[in-house]
Parts: structure tokens; C-alpha cells; sequence
């Protein structure tokens, strides 16, 4: 379902079409194949990986640049996450802005791009989330087709359950909205999810499933791959990736932003982009600014290699469980934030526990995989669980922030609506409702109905 | 007894009294008790026990540890399988069944070997640059390909059969890892009188001494080991816990007391865990100080054929041999970067092996090893590297590159020693970063969490000298800690004071595929490629090549791996840097982490006092958070749900019915200042409310959105009782004890949840008075004038107080009556039998929600967090006299706009049809987008006293358009309906059968 | 992670809720700018790295509010006392 890429132009910016129109050009006829010498890398394809089998693959170059940081850029995304990288591909590649320069603190994608746990969906309720999710899942949809790397985006399907008749009417209104918007969504009685599933629990659960919601379209994608496939295609188009480059301070003169102080020394630009996720609030602070934001740390765990053992991505209504498995054959799922603040990229056992319960209520036969590793994501919880796109009260900065957990899924229509805004200083049109200012007035999109609580969301 | 030939006549831990008989792949073979799968196999002859991830090579046993990458079996069969076990930590029982995994047909002859001829292809991250074209291929193709081809074991679709546990553990000090260093810290600690726990992941204890030929105070390392096991047997405070892995390390609290996780694996060496016993228990440990005596790991060397069944580690080869009686080879060659690996050699020839030569990189060995070397007729290269071992199933061939000069010998087993790593993974679980070492050319532990200290190898002293002092120093310091003053430090002679721990991490220019990663099969030439395409950084290296990521986590492969990378870069060790260690440090079964939280008892189940009598008169029970609710009553003959839930309102309706309203939230609330409280709780007054009285509230959060609802009583001046939503019980609770405690701690008001301590039920319906003055006789009067809507009163009945309300959520005259809960089974039997004679009938959750509806009430589908008290038609209860929480947030203009979508009813055109909750309302026509969305239906159900569906909704400017009509959309279930707008409120508009 | 309660000693971390920031006070809701005050007051944050003041709930104890002042980057505890008293001060 990967070629669904051509569908965006329909109901998204005509620009979009860039990103199916040049693809089959470019695969069949690989035209970016162009020597090093350019900057540019080897077209990725299995014959340029044949012919380079023949001479030991030591003619691959880097996937990306190293360069020294200049004095000055067009445009500085803070972040070299999946958003960052994807806001300078889109920059550089729809709105033809290349003098961009992506500052990463360490290595790139060592935030959250490579500590989640890789699902991509689009099953939003509220009209402020939905044409969002959907724009970014049909862009994963065309991307690996776009970047000329192979990101593994992998819709298998994503099938949330439900326990009661209350959430089942809660996913008829949901699976509704999605359907309004054109977005793919069927609701399974508990006889389609037991001929989907046989092996969850239907024998002895003590919530019994009673059905679910399906996006067939859902998936999952290698989180790390997303974030190199940006990377190179980004740099190929002359953006700067600086890795070890840490934002120390913000340049302001007058009322706005100038440039960042940073580890490599000051960088001016007139626009700065902020795409930092769980340090939003301190980089904000550099600029004075108070955010509706709070750190919050969420586990994620991966189980031991296995042969295929569960087709899709699947999440538990009564508890905090959801699962798929990794084409290397791991378990990758997770559950609730831990709850408390925090910048340690650690949790603790008691959510550990919670998480591996609500798997065995679903899925007893998981008793005897192994849980091979855990890992903590800092997520950048927003006050009504829904993403901040929108400039800065000071002129020259502009936030992306309070992706809360949804940041992976969110990655390509993220960048995409972030180039956008950093380009036309208007906000993209499936981007309205992230305003900063929606706090104030009200209008907040809260999917979950918790209020002001970012550890409920 | 098969494969004599591969064990040694005496010596080792075994008994060779006590054969055990096991299976791998089908075919039997014996081992002895004492054995782990893995020696058995050994002994048994067995070389090739697994095939690679990617390449399937045939692989054999590399280690004798928890670090094993390439001995990965299938453990036992059907709904105990378990795959991806490592061989080596597999302890032998009578009828063990194993197979081999990751190959097809068969081990010996697996098709999956193709692969190896494509690895000039299947390099690192090859996947990323292709598989692209066409698109559509991925799913269909490509995909499926590289799932079944990836993977290891396979693991059981059914339930797992056995029990886990969970317990807690309290200590002054807890040791892991009961090698000599551990040993010696629980001697110490223990004999001082701190509370001690000894955790050690092997089956025996002893560590190393169990492995080497090793002596303490004249005496054999193991049988040491056994007398100090027996002592801290015999000290009262003091637990030794085998077959227990101390996983992880987590955060501590203000007293400095830290949480550990522990698996202990009860019966995992049994066939079946014995009766009554859990297969493996979640250990979870606070200790106020941890002394980390978990060893060190050897190091591979990567040289190619590196993997080939036969090659394995030094140290491990001296643990076969010593430990197990297991002759691993015939005729072996030793290959070592330093002394260390020497021992092995003297180790083979003590056990009658023979060692053709020992491969030593020092172009000078101690002249010493040379004379012992000679002594032994083993061939020494100096200066010498193996750069090829021959035999997939199991080397017979070495070539040794001297120089330019390459001679090739005959052997059958090749042991390898590139220097040790010791096992600080537990000071970095929660921050601490690892230090580099020259001395031992190896990280080791950096700064420490408090309260924690390393002895022996894992802090790098490798020693048996050092790991006994610093153990007992280690032991004392904490037990001194922990209030034991002045304790004594005891002393031992050994017969080890150094052991050299030299790096070889790389043969470079080998004629064959040189291992880094055994398990995932990167080579170093992953290594280079990934250094040419920029993915330098440690943890870029491991994402892209997979290095580290298998079931060891790179115990055996990291720091090779980051070696070989710093030589590509011309940077240190320390310069490149290691990737992060995390939990668990062993692989621990999803199961344990659950514990008995699976199935019926995943969570608590909670019952009302009426719960025995309603199991009498139905089966029908509905989950209501953690409580069951009787959901409707079923009478013979009744065709479905909805005929019995019809019958049971209008019998309600008509005559009298009871419910179950227990589950309902009930706080008190008592003091001076109760009344205000309230009033600062709720957006209506309820200091104005008489004693005596009931009246509906609605809360709140303070960014203005409803939080909850129900009705609260005054039962005195200074008494109040509340009720809330069954769902937000608990949410209420701590809500107004954080209004109490933390907003306005001057108010004089003390609370208590008082849910559980009274049952209520609900009588409803014409006859429901007449129903309680036969029940409580003339206790009270209940007319209207004395007790008319929405009185409350406490009375007595039998000598039990009871409290008794006139409110209605049925909108029939009704009353709540409230009981202690012992005696709610009690009240509720009185209840049916004085309502008999009046055909008053029990009645569920479903009728009590019809009946809600028909009288338009909001519920939990409605009070859904996103809305006002506008929005719900309850606007006008906000006082504008007082504040509240929520009242100013509520004032902001999205939450004004008059465009909110607000209560309506509403009901099909044609009467006929069926609504369904979550449609969508759109314009008659209008295009089925989200723009011309108007809102939704929140709750439906079937009126049989308005024979029809009705259903509430959440409809822009809904109050104004009633008599419109629109379609209720539902593409997802049951489809389009046309509807028209009405009131909420369907039965009984004037309330007039409310006051009876 | 292990909290001191004041009251019942020090417990697992799962006995506990948590609300977050404890700096919050409730604004005067009859200022001329209540509603800004309070936006600010409930919206936003300063979500610091490193020492912070919190707000717990022990739930399944003694259900008292408990003032936490916890290291946000390492979890460290470094202090607790009941959130009443403060509260009470100001």
C-alpha cells in the first residue's frame, strides 16, 4: 500500500505531488545517481547494491554531510529528531529554502525518534487532530519513495479493542470522524477480532473483549531509518546536519530572535525553529518563554527475536498495553507514562509491571517471551494532549512542540506543516487548531477529555 | 551412555552417580546431574547447536555464562515452549526436550545458508537501500520474506500453563553475585549481623571458583565455596538466593534505600514446577546498600571463522573442564592476547587434552608460560595471530599468520581469551556512566549510585586475591552502614594474586568472514561500511549494524565492536564511548513482570453487599470499573436483552422497582466549614441547603470543563454526604482532599470515602412508597408533605441505622435507602419481600440507563471531560453569588461560543428505526465531511414507553432547533439515520409522577 | 523510586499519585485579570530540569497531600513534608 502517496494531491496541497511525482522517474531510471564529488549520495537501489557487492561496498559515502556550522543560515531547525530533519527536507525540498542548518546536541535521532515504539495511524476524533494525522499518514505512505531510503513503513494495521458498550460507542465516534475525512476505519464485533486474533484471551478475560476499532492503513515504520532517510535527503539538498552542536542561549536583539548560542559557537538566522520535544521547555526558556508543557517519561520495551508471532499493531482498552512486532521478529509495546516529571530517560518498575500486566490480560501466551530490554522516552506532554504548531510571541522563533506520545506517527506531516509555517509564516491548513494561543481562548483539542492534566493524556 | 568419550573420568561438580536423559532435536543423549544443557551437549559430542540470525551459519557454545550469543535453544514443547534459551544457563533435569532453532529442514542441512552466499549483498543496513521498487511490493513481498527469515525461536500461541509470583524483600545489604568477591562481602556482613541478601544467577555458588583451578586458605575454590554457603546458611539474617538474577537497578528513596528487580527461577530445573509452586517469582528488593560482585565477561577476538563451532572463549573451555568433567575437544589450540589465556592450556593438559599450540599475539610471552609450554610439548607462536578456523560443523583446521608465514594445524577446538570486561551494567541503570581502564584495557564501573559498591571483577579486580579483600571490605563497610560498628574484616590466603586482562580485539586482513556480533552476524567489515557512511557514533553504529541489539546485548560483541570503530577513526576507546546499559540485564519473562495479574484476577474484583442475593436472580453482570453490576434480570421465556430490560422499566414505570445503587461514590464530609467547602466544590450552594435536605451538584475541574456529578445530602449542621459518578469515585476523593489539604487548608472540614461501608439501593415507581412503609412500618411518615421530594433522613430500622433519600434518576417517585454494608444483604431481601405484594421487581443497570434517558439525565457518555455545564443544559445551576473551581476558566470565550454543541434529543423520523451512539450529526444532504459535522449522539436506547429509539446528543445550538431535522451518520455501524431534533427530556416533561 | 511519607513512612512509588507542580496557588478569582491568572496558573509550566517542587497523593496510605522535592534528571529525592502545612503558612 505504499504507492497510496498519490492520493494526498487530492484533498492536500498540489504541492504534495512532488512527492509521488518524481519517484518512478527516479527508481526506474535512479537519475540521482550522481558521483560523490557533487555532495550527492549514490542512489540507493538493489542494482547499486549489487554493483556495489562487487567492490566490497567501499564505494558508499556518507549518508549524509559533516559539515562546520556557518555563521549564518536562512533557517536553523533545533533538533536533529525525526522532526527537525523532516521540517529541513520539506523546506528544501517543497519550498526550495537549502540554506538551513539542523543543530542536534548529540547524535542524530537520539531523542525520541529512536525511543518509541515505531506505530503510525491516523484514527484521531477531533477535527483538529484528524486532516493532520491523515496528511502524515499519507506521506508515509509515498516516503520511502521520496527520500530513496527504505524507512520499512508497514501497515499491518492497527486494531484498538474495546471492552465496554461505553467505548465502543466512544470508537463509533471516533471510527465516524475518520470516515468523514476520508480515513479508513472499520469497527470489528468480538467474533471479527477473534478471527483476526484467536489468541488473545476471549476465554478467561476479566474485561471481556468485546470488539474493536480497525485502521487497516496503520502500522508501524523503523524509527531510525525514518530519521536517516530525512537526514540524507536533507542533506543532499545542501541542508547542514551539525551534530554535537547544543543550543546554549538565545541571540535577541530587540524584541526578536536572532541567532542561538551554541556549544560550536553563536549561528544567526532569521528563523529559528524549535523541534525539541522533551527539552521544549528548556530551550524555550533560553527565549523567556513559559510553555504549556511538561517532561514526562515513557518506557517502552522490546522482547527477544522471534519467528512471526502477531501480524499488526494491536492496543488493550482496559489497561495500558499495545504491541507489534519488529521485522527483526522483537516484540516492540508499552504502555502509560510513568507519571511523574522528569528529564531521566529511565523509569520505574511499577509501570514496568502495569505495562507486562495488561499484556498478559490480552495475551497470555506472552508468559515466556522474554522482555529483552526497556528504555525511557522524554515526552513533551502538552496541557490538552494535542501538538503546538505555531510562531512564537517573540518574532523570529517558531515552536514545535507537546507531541505528547503521538510525535513518531506524527514525523512526516510534523516537518511538513513545520517547513510550512518556517516558509510562508502562515500556518499550513491541516495545522490551524495547534495554535499556542488555544489555551487561553479555550479551545483546546483534549482527544482523551482530561483537562489540564498532561500526565492523564 | 553416549559420548563418554567427550567426558573426563573424575573431577567437576557433577555426579556422575546421577545420570539425567534429555533430548535435543529429537535424538536422546544422557548428561549428569550438575550439568547445564550446555555441557551435557558437550559431553554428549554435540557441536553445532544453533544457526546465525542472518547468515544461518552453523554455530556451537561459546560460552559457559548468561552472555551466551550463539547456544540458543528451543526449550521444552507445546504451551511451555520456550525459545531463545541459552543453553549454557539451561540447568540439565531428567527429561529435558530441546530443539534447535532457526534452520530449515534441519540443523545439519539448513536451506536458510543460502543467505551466506548473498552476504556480499546482505551487508549492514542493505535493507534500507533497497526493497523500494515497486512499492506496493513491501507488504506483499518483500516484507513477509524478511519476517520469516528473521527471528529466532518461536514461541507458543497458547496461554502459558504456569504461575508466576511476586514478592518483596528488605535488606541492609544486598550482594549479587556470590563469586569469591560476594562471598567473602556476605562472610563479612553477615557474620556482623546485618541483614543480608546473597543473590547469584548460577545454580551453585562459588562463581569462578567453581571454574578454576583456584585455592583458598589451602583448600579447593569450590569446596570453600560450599563451606561458606553453609555458614551463611547457619547466620538467622542472612538469604542466599541461587538461581537468582538481580536484573536491574532503579531509583532509590530519601533514606537512601534503592529498589532492586530480582528473578528468582524456582522451578525452571524442574520438568514441572511442584505443586503449589510458581515457575518463577518477581523479586522486588530495597536495600539500604548493594555491593555489585557480578564478575566479568571474556572477550572474543574477531578473526575470521571466529564463530566456527569449536571456538570458545579461555576461560569457558576451564569451566567445562574443571566444572563440568567435559572434554571439549581432543586436540586444541589456545589463542590469547596476554597470560590469561595461558591458564587454559595448563587446565586442558592437567585434564589429559591435548594442546597442539598456544597462539600468543605478545611477540615476547613470560619466559616462564614458554618453559611450562615446552614442559607440555604445546607449540608456542609468538607474535602470532589466528586469522582462519575451518569446519562449519565444528573446526579441524586453524591457520596462524606469524608475520607474512601462514601454517595451518589440526585441531578440533579452538579456546580464545581477548581480555575481560567486568559486569558493570547495574552502576548504570540508573545514570552512572562506565570509566575507561588502561590496567585491564576495559570499561569499568564510573561513579557509582549511592549507596553502591563494587568488589572483585566487576570493579575490575580481577584477581582472586583482590576479590576477597575488596568483598571483605566491601561487607564490612556496609554492614558498618547499617549500624554494625567495628567488624571484624577476616583474612584469606589464595593461590591467584594477578591476573592480566590484555586487549586483542581484531585480526585485520583475515581470508574469511571475521565476527563481531555472533549472534547477529556483523562482521568487521559492517563495522567499516558503517564508519564509510557516516553512522560513527557508538549508538548510530549499533542501530544501523544491529551490533549489541541481540539477546546478550553485546555482552560479548559491544566492545569489540566499538574497538575496531575507534581504529577506523583514530580515536580512543574512551574517545568513541559505549552505549548505554538498561534493564534487565538478563532477558526476564514477560510473565514474572505480571505475576498473578492475568486472567479473572488481572485486576480486583469488587462486589456489593447485594451481590449474593442478585447472583440469585440473574447471570447478567456488567463490569463497572472494578465492580460488578447485575445488568438486567432475566425471566423464563424472555427472548433477548432487550424484552427483559423492557419489561423491567415498565414494571418500574408502572408498579416499583429496585436497584442496586451501592457502587455509586459516597464520601462524607463533617466540620464547621462543610458548607463552604461544598460551595467552593460545586458551581451551585449548598451552605443554603437545609438539614434534612438532598440536592444535585455538579463540579468542576478548574479549567472549567464538568468533572462529575450527584447529589449531596445535609444530614446535620456540619454533616454532609455526597454521592458520585460510580467512574469517578476515586478521581473525587482525591480531588477534594487536594481542595482540603492543599487549596484551602484553613477551611475546618475533614472527608472520608465511605463507599464501601454503606450499601444503597434505589426503589423507583408508584408503588415505592407503599413498599417502604411496609417495610419500615411507622419509623417514619413519607408523604409528600413530611417527606416530600428530595427530603433525606437517618431513621432506624431493627436497631440498624438507615438512611433514607427521596431522590429519582428514574423519574418515577422514588427513594435511595442506605444501610451499613454487612447488613446490605439483609435490606435488600427485606426490600424484595415487602415489595412483593405490589409486583415491585429488581432491575439492572441497562433499565436504569433506558430510564435516564427517557428522562433526558446526563451520564458518563455526556460528561466526558470536553463539556460545560452549558452544554449539558445545566448552565443556569452556575451561582453567580460565590467562586468555585472551574468558575473563571469557564468564562473563557471557546467555552461560551454558542456554537458548543448542547444537549438534545433526539429521535429517528421513522419511528421504526434504531439509533446508534456516536453518529455524527449532519445537515439533511450536506456532503459527509468533517466541516459540516454538528455534533453526535452520546447515549441511545429503545423507550418501550415511547415504543421507539431515542436517543441524547451533543448538537450545535441545539437547544434552538428542536423540531429540525438531520441525518445521524454512522458509517462505521448501523448507517445513516434521519432524525429529528427534540427535547432530552421524552417521558413525563412535567415531572409530575417525580412527586408522586 | 521510594517517597518518605511523613506520615506512614517511606513507600513504593506505587502507592502514590502524582499531580505535578506544587508551586501552583490558586489565583483570586475576583481580580480584574482572573482569567489570565489563571490560565497561567493552570496552563503553564516551568517544567525544570533538575530540582522541583511536586505535588503527590498517597492514595493507597494515609491519603495525604504531599509536597515532594525531587531531582527531575535523576529522580533523587530530596526532600518531603505534608502539603497542608505549607499550605496553611501561606
Amino acid at each position: 500500500m505504499h504507492g497510496k502517496g498519490l492520493a494526498l494531491s487530492q484533498n492536500v496541497l498540489p504541492l504534495s505531488l512532488n512527492v509521488n511525482h518524481r519517484r518512478p522517474r527516479r527508481l526506474r531510471y535512479g537519475l540521482d545517481c550522481t558521483p560523490r564529488a557533487r555532495g550527492k549520495p549514490i542512489h540507493y537501489s538493489i542494482f547499486s547494491l549489487i554493483g556495489a557487492a562487487f567492490s566490497g561496498h567501499r564505494h558508499w559515502g556518507p549518508a549524509w554531510r559533516d559539515p562546520a556550522p556557518k555563521p549564518a543560515y536562512d533557517v536553523i531547525v533545533i533538533g536533529g529528531g525525526g522532526h527537525g530533519l523532516a521540517t529541513a527536507h520539506y523546506l528544501a525540498k517543497v519550498h526550495g529554502i537549502t540554506n538551513v542548518a539542523v543543530l542536534e546536541k548529540g547524535w542524530i535521532g537520539s531523542g525520541n525518534a529512536g525511543r518509541n515504539t515505531t506505530i503510525i495511524r491516523s484514527n484521531y476524533l477531533l477535527p483538529g487532530n484528524n486532516p493532520f494525522y491523515e496528511l502524515s499518514m499519507k506521506l508515509w505512505e509515498g516516503l520511502e519513495q521520496d527520500l530513496n531510503y527504505n524507512t520499512m513503513v508497514s501497515q499491518r494495521g492497527v486494531l484498538n479493542l474495546y471492552h465496554s458498550d461505553a467505548q465502543r460507542d466512544a470508537y463509533v465516534r471516533r471510527g465516524n470522524a475518520m470516515r468523514m475525512h476520508g480515513v479508513d476505519a472499520e469497527l470489528l464485533d468480538a467474533a471479527a477480532v477473534r478471527g483476526m486474533l484467536p489468541y488473545l484471551d476471549f476465554a478467561n478475560a476479566r474485561f471481556p473483549i468485546q470488539g474493536g476499532l480497525l485502521q487497516r492503513r496503520g502500522g508501524t515504520a523503523r524509527h531510525d531509518a525514518v530519521v536517516w532517510g530525512y537526514a540524507r535527503a536533507a542533506s543532499s539538498r545542501g541542508v547542514d546536519i551539525i551534530q554535537n552542536c547544543e543550543v546554549t542561549g538565545m541571540i535577541r536583539e530587540g524584541g526578536r530572535i536572532r541567532g542561538v548560542e551554541t556549544t560550536r559557537g553563536p549561528i544567526r538566522a532569521g528563523k529559528i525553529g524549535m523541534a525539541v520535544a522533551g527539552s521544549t521547555s528548556r530551550v524555550a526558556a533560553m527565549a523567556g518563554l513559559r510553555l504549556p508543557i511538561e517532561s514526562h517519561v515513557l518506557q517502552a520495551f522490546v522482547s527477544e527475536s522471534i519467528k512471526p508471532f502477531f501480524p499488526g499493531v494491536v492496543t488493550f482498552g482496559a489497561g495500558h498495553f499495545y504491541l507489534s512486532q519488529s521485522d527483526k521478529g522483537s516484540l516492540v509495546f508499552g504502555g502509560d507514562l510513568d507519571g511523574y516529571n522528569s528529564y531521566a530517560q529511565r523509569g520505574n518498575l511499577p509501570t514496568v509491571e502495569d505495562v507486562c500486566e495488561g499484556g498478559m490480560a490480552i495475551l497470555p501466551s506472552l508468559g515466556r517471551i522474554r522482555l529483552l530490554r526497556s528504555w525511557g522516552g522524554i515526552m513533551d506532554m502538552s496541557m490538552d494532549g494535542s501538538p503546538i504548531i505555531d510562531r512564537a510571541p517573540m518574532q523570529g522563533l517558531y515552536l514545535n512542540a507537546g507531541w505528547c506520545y503521538g510525535g513518531f506517527k506524527a514525523t512526516p506531516a510534523s516537518g511538513w506543516c513545520f517547513a510550512h509555517l518556517l516558509a510562508r509564516d502562515e500556518p499550513h491548513e491541516v495545522a490551524r487548531a495547534y495554535r499556542l494561543d488555544r489555551f487561553a481562548t479555550g479551545r483546546v483539542i483534549d482527544e482523551k477529555g482530561v483537562g489540564a492534566q498532561p500526565n492523564l493524556h | 551412555m553416549s559420548g563418554s568419550a567427550h567426558r573426563l573420568t573424575e573431577g567437576g561438580l557433577i555426579d556422575r552417580r546421577k545420570p539425567l536423559s534429555f533430548t535435543f532435536d529429537g535424538q536422546s543423549y544422557s548428561g549428569f546431574e550438575g550439568d547445564t544443557l550446555a555441557s551435557a551437549l558437550l559431553g554428549s559430542g554435540v557441536k553445532v547447536v544453533g544457526r546465525s540470525f542472518k547468515y544461518h551459519r552453523p554455530r556451537g557454545i561459546l560460552c559457559a555464562g548468561s552472555e551466551e550469543p550463539n547456544a540458543l535453544v528451543e526449550l521444552r514443547t507445546g504451551a511451555r515452549r520456550e525459545p531463545n534459551t541459552r543453553a549454557t544457563v539451561a540447568e540439565l533435569y531428567d527429561g529435558l526436550e530441546s530443539q534447535s532453532q532457526n534452520r530449515w529442514p534441519s540443523l545439519a542441512f539448513d536451506l536458510g545458508a543460502v543467505n551466506s552466499l548473498l552476504s556480499p549483498i546482505f551487508v549492514a543496513g542493505f535493507y534500507y537501500k533497497t526493497f523500494m521498487w515497486p512499492a506496493a511490493f513491501w507488504e506483499k513481498v518483500y516484507e513477509p520474506l524478511i519476517r520469516r527469515a528473521a527471528g529466532l525461536g518461536i514461541a507458543s500461541h497458547e496461554a502459558d500453563p504456569d504461575r508466576y509470583e511476586k514478592a518483596h524483600a528488605f535488606c541492609d545489604v544486598l550482594i549479587i553475585g556470590a563469586g569469591p568477591a560476594g562471598l567473602a562481602a556476605a562472610l563479612t556482613a553477615g557474620r556482623a549481623g546485618a541483614r543480608v541478601i546473597l543473590c547469584d544467577e548460577d545454580f551453585v555458588v562459588g562463581g569462578r571458583l567453581n571454574a578454576e583451578r583456584l585455592e583458598i586458605d589451602g583448600a579447593g575454590g569450590a569446596e570453600w565455596a560450599r563451606q561458606a554457603e553453609a555458614e551463611l546458611r547457619s547466620l538467622a539474617d542472612v538469604r542466599v538466593m541461587r538461581r537468582t538474577t538481580v536484573f536491574g537497578a532503579y531509583d532509590a528513596g530519601l533514606s537512601g534505600a534503592r529498589t532492586f528487580g530480582a528473578l528468582e527461577r524456582v522451578s525452571d530445573h524442574l520438568r514441572l514446577p511442584a505443586p503449589h509452586q510458581p515457575r518463577q517469582r518477581l523479586w522486588k528488593i530495597v536495600a539500604a546498600r548493594v555491593i555489585l560482585a557480578a564478575g566479568a565477561v571474556e572477550r572474543p577476538i574477531v578473526f575470521g571463522g571466529n564463530d566456527r563451532p569449536g571456538v570458545m572463549l579461555a576461560a569457558s573451555v576451564r569451566t567445562y573442564v574443571n566444572r563440568f568433567g567435559v572434554a571439549p575437544a581432543r586436540q586444541a589450540a589456545v589463542f590469547t592476547g596476554g597470560d590469561d589465556g595461558w591458564k587454559t592450556v595448563s587446565d586442558l593438559a592437567a585434564a589429559g587434552i591435548g594442546v597442539a599450540a598456544v597462539i600468543d599475539a605478545r611477540a615476547e610471552p613470560p619466559p616462564a608460560l614458554l618453559t611450562a609450554a615446552q614442559r607440555l610439548g604445546t607449540r608456542v607462536f609468538a607474535g602470532a595471530h589466528v586469522v582462519d578456523a575451518r569446519g562449519s560443523h565444528g573446526i579441524h583446521r586453524i591457520s596462524v599468520r606469524t608475520g607474512s608465514r601462514i601454517e595451518h594445524l589440526d585441531v578440533d577446538g579452538l579456546a580464545m581469551s581477548g581480555g575481560w570486561n567486568p559486569c558493570a551494567a547495574l552502576t548504570t541503570h540508573v545514570g552512572g556512566r562506565p570509566r575507561w581502564s588502561e590496567a585491564i584495557a576495559a570499561f569499568v564501573p564510573g561513579d557509582l549510585p549511592a549507596g553502591m559498591s563494587v568488589a572483585g571483577a566487576a570493579g575490575g579486580s580481577l584477581a582472586l586475591d583482590a576479590a576477597l579483600r575488596e568483598g571483605a571490605a566491601a561487607g564490612a563497610a556496609a554492614a558498618a552502614a547499617a549500624g554494625f560498628a567495628d567488624v571484624p574484616i577476616p583474612r584469606w590466603r589464595t593461590s591467584e594474586d594477578s591476573v592480566s586482562s590484555r586487549a586483542l580485539w581484531h585480526v585485520s586482513g583475515c581470508p574469511s568472514k571475521a565476527f563481531v556480533d555472533l549472534q547477529h552476524d556483523v562482521t568487521d567489515g559492517d563495522i567499516a561500511l558503517a564508519e564509510r557512511e557516516g553512522y560513527r557514533s557508538v549508538e548510530l553504529l549499533k542501530r544501523y549494524t544491529t551490533l549489541g541489539m541481540a539477546t546478550d546485548q553485546g555482552k560479548t560483541s559491544s566492545l569489540n565492536g566499538h574497538a575496531i570503530m575507534a581504529a577506523l577513526t583514530g580515536r580512543s576507546i574512551p574517545e568513541v564511548g559505549t552505549t548505554t546499559a538498561r534493564p534487565p540485564y538478563t532477558p526476564v519473562a514477560i510473565g514474572a513482570f505480571a505475576g498473578h495479574h492475568r486472567g479473572k484476577e488481572f485486576k480486583p474484583t469488587r462486589l456489593t453487599a447485594g451481590h449474593a442475593w442478585a447472583r440469585q436472580n440473574t447471570e447478567v453482570f456488567v463490569e463497572a470499573g472494578q465492580w460488578l453490576r447485575a445488568q438486567w434480570f432475566p425471566r423464563p421465556g424472555e427472548q433477548d436483552w432487550l424484552e427483559s430490560v423492557s419489561r423491567e422499566v415498565k414494571s418500574v414505570r408502572s408498579s416499583g422497582g429496585v436497584c442496586d445503587v451501592s457502587t455509586l461514590g459516597k464520601i462524607d464530609i463533617q466540620g464547621a466549614d462543610a458548607g463552604a467547602f461544598l460551595d467552593r466544590i460545586y458551581i451551585n450552594t449548598f451552605s443554603t441547603v437545609p438539614v434534612g435536605k438532598v440536592r444535585y451538584g455538579l463540579m468542576l475541574r478548574e479549567d472549567g470543563f464538568v468533572m462529575d456529578d450527584g447529589t449531596t445530602a445535609r444530614l446535620g449542621d456540619a454533616h454532609y454526604v455526597m454521592s458520585t459518578t460510580t467512574a469517578n469515585a476515586a478521581k473525587v476523593m482525591q480531588h477534594l482532599e487536594h481542595a482540603r489539604q492543599v487549596l484551602w487548608p484553613e477551611l475546618d472540614v475533614q472527608i472520608v470515602s465511605v463507599t464501601e461501608q454503606w450499601a444503597q439501593y434505589a426503589i423507583a415507581g408508584p408503588n415505592s412508597r407503599r413498599l417502604l412503609e411496609r417495610l419500615l412500618g411507622g419509623v417514619i411518615d413519607l408523604a409528600n408533605a413530611a417527606f416530600p421530594y428530595l427530603a433525606c433522613a437517618e431513621l432506624e430500622w431493627q436497631g440498624v441505622p438507615l438512611r433514607l433519600f427521596r431522590i429519582s434518576f428514574s423519574g418515577e417517585m422514588a427513594f435511595e435507602i442506605a444501610i451499613p454494608a454487612r447488613y446490605g444483604d439483609a435490606l435488600i431481601r427485606a426490600l424484595m419481600a415487602a415489595g412483593r405484594e405490589f409486583g415491585v421487581i429488581p432491575y439492572g443497570t441497562e433499565a436504569l440507563g433506558v430510564m435516564r434517558i427517557e428522562k433526558g439525565h446526563v451520564a458518563g457518555n455526556e460528561l466526558n471531560g470536553t463539556t460545560t455545564a452549558a452544554d449539558l443544559g445545566l448552565g443556569r445551576m452556575l451561582s453567580k453569588k460565590k467562586d468555585c473551581i472551574g468558575r473563571v476558566l469557564a468564562g473563557r470565550p471557546a467555552l461560551l461560543d454558542p456554537e458548543r454543541p448542547t444537549l438534545v434529543g433526539v429521535r429517528p423520523v421513522d419511528r421504526k428505526a434504531r439509533l446508534y451512539a456516536g453518529a455524527h450529526f449532519l445537515a439533511v444532504g450536506a456532503a459527509t465531511t468533517l466541516e459540516n459535522d454538528q455534533g453526535y449522539v452520546t447515549s441511545v436506547a429503545y423507550s418501550p414507553m415511547l415504543e421507539g429509539w431515542i436517543g441524547l446528543g451533543l448538537l450545535a445550538r441545539g437547544p434552538s432547533r428542536h423540531g429540525e431535522r438531520l441525518v445521524a451518520h454512522s458509517p462505521v455501524r448501523g448507517g445513516d439515520t434521519e432524525v429529528e431534533v427534540v427535547s432530552p427530556i421524552f417521558f413525563d416533561p412535567e415531572g409530575t409522577r417525580l412527586h408522586g | 523510586m521510594r517517597i518518605r511519607c511523613p506520615f506512614c513512612g517511606e513507600r513504593d512509588l506505587s502507592e502514590f499519585t502524582y499531580l505535578g507542580d506544587a508551586s501552583f496557588v490558586r489565583p483570586d478569582p475576583d481580580a480584574a485579570d482572573a482569567q489570565q491568572r489563571f490560565y497561567d496558573a493552570v496552563y503553564l509550566r516551568d517544567n525544570p530540569a533538575g530540582p522541583f517542587e511536586e505535588l503527590w497523593y498517597h492514595g493507597s496510605g494515609c491519603r495525604g497531600w504531599l509536597r515532594v522535592r525531587r531531582n527531575t534528571r535523576t529522580h533523587e529525592i530530596l526532600g518531603v513534608e505534608p502539603a497542608r502545612r505549607q499550605g496553611a503558612d501561606a
